[in-house]
């Protein structure tokens, strides 16, 4: 297993971060997070699937044990209060029609991306015609601060519950296009996602302890960045990193890949709001 | 004559290295995954070379460990350590290494550093548009190569 050759690197002396391993319970205010599971059977190379958070210094885990801790939350708060807040010109809130509150969305995280009406759907989708449809209001920014809050608030409903999101029937092609992504070497480093985070999770590349790059916890509360960051934000950051040209944020390949990197982490709990370095 | 044939053999080779500056990135010869002959027509600069494995579109650090290097930060863990990897490899199997290690090591995760065409999505070094459009520059050029080779012949354990 590739996570033990961290303990070698540690012992060399060659970093002075501590062994994120060690810290392999997530348990947030008494709910116990399930940060490791057996790969879903679509997953060819990979037998056991992990959370980011087992990656991270123990430093930056604590961070995401205590709500309290956890920066993310006032980003949460402040979309508590977006969603009592009326905007658009049919003089509306979110909570005109979700009169149960942000409760209402409990489990739907886990199962986003999805296929409505033929068209590949994800949380920013919905929050984003919900709100020009019914509320008649401007759509948000993808990666833009209210558009992640609601997305992690949303998120926050299903914490603890396994992802779980639907690959055949309609989702079929969408998903094969989104695994094609996976594994195209793009740029001039040429370089995959499977690369970096599927054949070399657990090792170090330069400064950064690589992951399986699974996407349970987002949006992430990001420390180097002090805000939310959004799925489709760090895919062009991976992609930029391997020197190409990436696709913009909700573009149909991105939404594509979510699809996809969501089914590879079937099984693991939702962790939204996850925090990360 | 043999004084005579010497001359104008002398005068060959002169000619010789003076046309072979630098071979294009598309116009390398690999034997085997190894490349005889240096690609800049120069020899390399060791000290240049291992600058080279910590900075810019080198950073080969970032993957592999080398005690020689050791008062550098951050070593990856991603290629094998490279102490005693002229034991290892002959001074033309290096140079094919660097200049292109898919031919060594098939789909090998080790760009290729002198490599200019066949990418998918090429885009502008690390600002995530597209390519310009102009000539495509190699990851180093053919003198870094020749650096960076001249460097790894001295780790020998
Ligand atoms: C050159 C290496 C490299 C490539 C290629 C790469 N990534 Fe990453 N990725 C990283 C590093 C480094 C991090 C930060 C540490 C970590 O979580 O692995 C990261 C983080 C992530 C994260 C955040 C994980 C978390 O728990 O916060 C996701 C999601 C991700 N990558 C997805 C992708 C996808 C999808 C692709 C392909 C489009 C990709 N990566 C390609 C290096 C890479
Ligand atoms: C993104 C990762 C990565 C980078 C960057 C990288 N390499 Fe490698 N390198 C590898 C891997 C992986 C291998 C093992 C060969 C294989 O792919 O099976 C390797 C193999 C080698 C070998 C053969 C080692 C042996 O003991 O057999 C040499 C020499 C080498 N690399 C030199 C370099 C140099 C010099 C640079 C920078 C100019 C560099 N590498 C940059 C990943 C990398």
């Amino acid at each position: 297993m590739k996570i033990g050759a961290w303990t070698a690197v540690a012992m060399l002396g060659l970093t002075s971060v501590t062994l994120a391993q060690d810290g392999n319970t997530l348990s947030i205010d008494g709910e116990t997070i399930v940060t490791e599971a057996v790969a879903p059977a679509h997953l060819e190379n990979l037998d056991t699937i992990y959370s980011g958070w087992r990656f991270r210094t123990s430093e930056t885990q604590a961070l995401q044990i205590d709500d309290f801790d956890n920066p993310a939350m006032i980003f949460v708060d402040q979309a508590l209060d977006l969603f009592e807040a009326v905007d658009g010109s049919e003089g509306k809130s979110c909570s005109s029609c979700h009169t149960d509150g942000p409760e209402e969305f409990a489990g739907l995280h886990a199962s986003m991306p999805k296929v409505v009406d033929g068209k590949l759907v994800v949380m920013e989708d919905l929050i984003n015609s919900h709100r020009q449809d019914v509320m008649g209001a401007e759509p948000w920014k993808w990666s833009g601060a209210d558009m992640q809050a609601m997305v992690a608030l949303i998120g926050l409903q299903s914490r603890g519950t396994p992802m779980d999101v639907t690959i055949d029937g309609d989702a079929a092609p969408f998903w094969e296009k989104g695994k094609e992504l996976y594994y195209t070497r793009f740029g001039q480093l040429e370089m995959s996602c499977a690369n970096c985070h599927e054949d070399n999770y657990g090792t170090m590349i330069r400064a950064d302890h690589l992951s399986q790059g699974q996407i349970n916890g987002f949006p992430t509360y990001r420390l180097k960045q002090a805000k939310l960051i959004s799925r489709h934000n760090r895919f062009r950051g991976c992609i930029r990193d391997t020197r190409a040209e990436t696709f913009a944020e909700g573009s149909d390949e991105f939404r594509a890949l979510e699809l996809y990197v969501a089914s590879r982490s079937n099984g693991l709990h939702v962790e939204t709001p996850a925090v990360r370095q | 004559m043999y004084f005579r044939l010497g001359l104008s053999f002398a005068a060959v080779i002169c000619a010789t290295v003076a046309v072979s500056e630098e071979v294009k990135p598309t116009e390398v010869l690999f034997v085997d995954g190894a490349v005889e002959a240096s690609l800049s027509g120069q020899p390399g600069d060791p000290s240049s070379g291992a600058d080279i494995m910590n900075k810019g579109a080198g950073n080969c650090i970032a993957c592999h460990q080398v005690s020689a290097l050791a008062h550098l930060p951050f070593q990856g863990e991603i290629g094998p350590p490279l102490d005693g990897v002229a034991d290892r490899w002959s001074e033309a199997e290096l140079r094919g290494i660097v200049t292109n290690a898919k031919i060594m090591f098939e789909d090998s995760m080790m760009p290729s550093f002198y490599k200019t065409e066949g990418f998918i999505r090429l885009g502008d070094e690390y600002t995530g548009k597209a390519h310009g459009g102009g000539e495509v520059q190699p990851l180093l050029t053919a003198q870094q190569i020749e650096d960076v080779v001249a460097y790894l012949v001295t780790l020998k354990e």
